[in-house]
């Protein structure tokens, strides 16, 4: 009897926390798209299917970028508006922050840009007081209680409704988008609890930024809005297309810049990035971007709050301190990466990781009272970036603006270098120990349960030390003008240094020293400024800081923690250097028992679940015989379960002493004998093979560019034994010197 | 044949919804613009005997100078031009109408949430255990057994059997979600396999 032609639900699908099957999935995919074209020449219905079909992937785009852009407004205004409740609230409308609320107050004074009689700190609120110690103590009190309620909002929230709502999101989303499924990573729970604690968490004054849970978020979206698609619901391969498009839109809301955001997803995030989904990419790119304009979120129609607009030009000699500000980004972004993993190991080992909610609690803690009493700390860290990336004019109130005017000019545009008046002496120490504060505590924080991203603090680090060096050079310049490398670029009354332009380069070298970016970081930079003249300080910088941090340490934070999880991840950059053959690596090795294979005509159903009770693989070769060992295929351990419990349901007469058969035609029943179930429609018959003389120079490649789980090996012919994703990956650690039992999960 | 008229209804109501969506941006973004959401603010430093000021003006982008939003000029004559000179204005514009709504929407989804938080970890268990008894409450507890590899199986063949009541429905993957977030807190807290 033949039957169920068509196939049985849940065959083809996979288990959670296994690697999918890029070849089988892509091919699926092509028999669809062929089967669609041939019916559309039936037909109009099916031609108008066709079209359709053809213009899903683009509708899809179109709303991923909706969506996207849409959260990302909601938690940016969010967040701005519960930063500034931690230290007062508005009276004309408890929804303005403290900038929108001084908005129309006709009583903003020039020296005091920031006080209004709007907007009440909680001191004026509670005890009617707005200046002196009892006032400053009270201030203190409700920021640092603010803060740790937002952190265990956020921490309950993650641990009851979505624990992997927490950290960052961008290892686990590279390893997703290299074959591996984690179910419920991309999910409604995750992305809703990821958007309303990445707000929380933001707001409770931690040192972590927004960019990479945003990542997260554009990627759920992307995954929740597949289901509405069946060409991509169905497909894992195609899923992952989308997804990559989908994390380009999520850095490009971050930072308000398309062509980074691709790049991004190309660089760092994508494991196959084929034309198709360049172009995809930066349309979902662009429709985010546009969505997030038209919310208007910071007011001027900007992208992102650090938007410089300067042009002043650099001069030649300036290249020193870049390339100085390059080296410190590396050194600094090894040490973060070698702390970073030591405490997070130590979390994964010791008993510090058994209170996550604590640990959020004091870390909040520590960092809300270390905090307040430093202005540059208590803002928070965007407004201090764009604060250090501002060039002075004159009518800056800024404490680092505080210049000593000499000239009499009368343009408030260019001004020429001035001396540092009090202000700027004062802003240097804060500005000091803000930058250890930072370094210190963004150790600990990235990794905790809570949603975390990197980038902001990163560029923190980077933009202090920047600004730091930029003011010096400049004091320099001043007082000492008749230096010769001065003499000829910095006449008197000349704008020579740009303090700003440092912040920004220093910026773009420490984010490259800690995750390797190269392109993607120079793009989304000159995005964020808006000047092609900067272009050449910020490759010095980030090659430079490229160079020194890959010269400590390999791998950058994303890897390094890929590594610690002992994800599945098949470095795709890497060359593999070492003379090994695949019969060193397969299964069975010399004295394990033999290859468990099936036959494909002699095995009964209750032979096949003994097999599979008592292993656990997660696939069998089939061969025409024990003694010949001739491959027929291979078959999945997951559609073996599901076809024979399906057949023992829905099928009569299947028992336990049928026999299975993976043939093209069963030979005919006798009678008074349990009719035969017939598998062949589930069996892979195009297995790849390689021989055991194979160098594993070329088996590794073969998994890199095929993106396979398993390869069989063959000797003259004979299915000899069987090498599987994990087995090249402790083979790789094995050869790097590192402990391959690491490496966890199929 | 069937499957193709689904796909093409869920096509149609994506499309429905995000054309709904689309057109509340549009409509949100454009109603916007009420008066006192634009605005032309003049900075003017110190000049003379006069002291910094700042003004703003809701006024639109076309009259956004130094002579329409200064008001009084603190200066006579021919003073004028040299004050507005050093005076820097720029045009500004924000929607209040967004900022509101958006708030409003977050707070609710927080409200939400914190309220079946405290549901979830408080209320149900005093619930349970006072309508079912505590012999109960520990048997299903034992019921989400770790039958690998079958348990996944099961469960691909149990949704494809349609379930009519919808109660039973909504128990049933509240039942699963619960499990699900579960076996996520072992793998993230517990064994720290995931996310450390």
């Amino acid at each position: 009897m033949d039957f169920l032609e068509e196939p049985i639900p849940g065959v083809g699908t996979y288990d959670d926390f296994n690697t999918i099957d890029w070849v089988r999935e892509k091919s699926r995919d092509r028999d669809r798209h062929r089967e669609i074209t041939n019916r559309s020449k039936e037909s109009t219905w099916a031609l108008i299917h066709s079209v359709s079909d053809a213009f899903s992937g683009w509708l899809l785009m179109l709303l991923i970028g909706l969506l996207s852009g849409s959260l990302a407004g909601l938690i940016d205004i969010s967040a701005h508006w519960m930063t500034d409740l931690k230290e007062g609230i508005c009276t004309e409308g408890f929804w303005f922050n403290h900038e929108h609320c001084c908005w129309n107050s006709q009583q903003v004074t020039f020296e005091d840009r920031d006080k209004c009689p709007e907007w009440n700190s909680w001191s004026q609120l509670i005890i009617n007081m707005d200046e002196g110690a009892f006032a400053y103590i009270v201030n203190y009190f409700m920021y640092v209680l603010w803060a740790l309620l937002f952190a265990f909002l956020a921490v309950s929230l993650v641990k009851v409704f979505a624990p992997y709502a927490c950290g960052s999101g961008i290892p686990e989303i590279k390893t997703i988008l290299s074959g591996f499924i984690i179910r419920g990573y991309l999910g409604k729970w995750t992305l809703i609890i990821k958007t309303i604690t990445l707000v929380l968490a933001v707001s409770s004054g931690l040192s972590l930024g927004k960019e990479g849970p945003l990542v997260h978020v554009a990627c759920c979206c992307g995954n929740i809005l597949c289901h509405c698609f069946n060409k991509y619901r169905e497909n894992e391969a195609k899923r992952r297309e989308v997804l990559s498009a989908a994390a380009a839109a999520g850095v490009s809301v971050a930072f308000g810049a398309p062509i980074g955001g691709v790049l991004f997803s190309l660089e760092e995030v994508s494991y196959y990035f084929p034309l198709k989904t360049l172009w995809r990419s930066f349309f979902a790119a662009l429709v985010a971007a546009f969505t997030l304009r038209s919310i208007n979120p910071f007011g001027n129609s900007r992208l992102v709050l650090f938007y410089v607009e300067f042009h002043t030009p650099w001069h030649l000699f300036e290249l020193v301190p870049f390339i100085l500000l390059g080296i410190f980004g590396g050194l600094w972004g090894a040490l973060f990466i070698r702390t970073n993993i030591a405490w997070c190991r130590k979390r994964k080992t010791t008993q510090l990781g058994k209170y996550p909610v604590i640990e959020v609690l004091i870390v909040t803690a520590i960092t809300a009272i270390l905090a307040f009493p430093n202005e540059y700390t208590r803002m928070s860290t965007s407004e201090l970036i764009s604060e250090l990336f501002n060039d002075c004019g004159l009518l800056d109130s800024s404490k680092l603006c505080d210049y000593k005017n000499l000239s009499n000019t009368s343009k408030s545009g260019e001004l020429p270098d001035r001396p540092a008046g009090a202000g700027v002496s004062s802003a240097m120490w804060q500005l000091a120990l803000t930058l250890i504060l930072k370094i210190v505590i963004t150790i600990f924080t990235f990794g905790m349960k809570i949603p975390s991203g990197l980038f902001i603090p990163s560029m923190a680090v980077g933009a202090i030390a920047g600004r730091l060096l930029g003011v010096g050079m400049e004091q320099l310049a001043y007082h000492h003008r008749d230096w010769t490398i001065f003499n000829s670029w910095c006449s008197q009354g000349a704008d020579c240094i740009t303090p700003g332009l440092y912040a920004m380069v220093g910026a773009a070298a420490c984010l490259g020293g800690v995750t390797r970016m190269t392109v993607s970081l120079v793009v989304i930079m000159f995005e964020l400024t808006g000047g092609l003249e900067y272009i050449v300080p910020l490759m010095a910088a980030a090659m430079t800081s490229k160079w020194v941090a890959d010269a400590l340490g390999r791998e950058g934070i994303y890897d390094a923690h890929i590594r610690l999880n002992g994800y599945p991840f098949l470095e795709a950059k890497e060359e593999f250097a070492h003379k090994t053959l695949a019969m060193d690596v397969m299964k069975p090795r010399r004295n394990d028992p033999l290859l468990t294979v099936l036959t494909q005509d002699s095995m009964t159903v209750e032979d096949v679940e003994t097999i599979i009770s008592e292993t656990t693989y997660s696939g069998f070769p089939v061969v025409v015989s024990r003694e010949s060992q001739r491959l027929v295929g291979f078959v999945l351990r997951r559609d073996l379960i599901i076809s024979i419990e399906n057949a023992r349901k829905e099928q009569d007469g299947v028992v336990s002493t049928s026999i299975i058969y993976f043939t093209e035609h069963s030979p005919p029943v006798p009678p008074y004998t349990a009719p035969t179930l017939k598998l062949r429609n589930i069996l892979d018959l195009s297995p790849f093979t390689v021989t055991d003389l194979t160098p594993m120079e070329i088996v590794v490649d073969i998994f890199r560019k095929l993106g396979l789980r398993q390869c069989l090996v063959t000797h003259n012919g004979r299915l000899l034994g069987i090498i599987t994703k994990k087995d090249v990956l402790k083979h790789i650690a094995q050869m790097a010197n590192q402990d391959p039992d690491s490496i966890l999960f199929n | 044949m069937p499957s193709l008229c689904w796909g093409l209804l869920r096509l149609g109501s994506v499309l429905g919804v995000s054309c709904l969506a689309l057109s509340s941006l549009v409509q949100l973004t454009a109603a916007a613009k009420n008066f006192e959401d634009v605005r032309c603010k003049c900075i003017c430093p110190p000049y003379k005997d006069n002291p910094g000021h700042i003004y703003n003006k809701n006024i639109s982008q076309k009259d956004c100078d130094c002579l329409h939003v200064v008001d009084p000029m603190p200066v006579l004559g021919p003073d004028v031009e040299a004050y507005c000179l050093r005076c820097e204005c720029k045009y500004e514009e924000r929607s209040s109408v967004t900022i509101k709504v958006t708030i409003i929407i977050y707070l609710s989804i927080l409200g939400l949430l914190l309220l079946y938080m405290v549901y979830l970890t408080l209320v149900e268990p005093i619930l349970k255990r006072r309508l079912f008894g505590h012999s109960q409450l520990i048997q299903s507890e034992d019921d989400i057994g770790d039958h690998q590899p079958f348990a996944n199986a099961h469960d691909v063949l149990a949704r494809s059997r349609s379930r009519p009541n919808v109660l039973n429905k909504v128990e049933y993957a509240q039942q699963r979600w619960k499990l699900q977030v579960q076996e996520q807190r072992k793998s993230v807290f517990d064994r720290h396999v995931v996310l450390s």
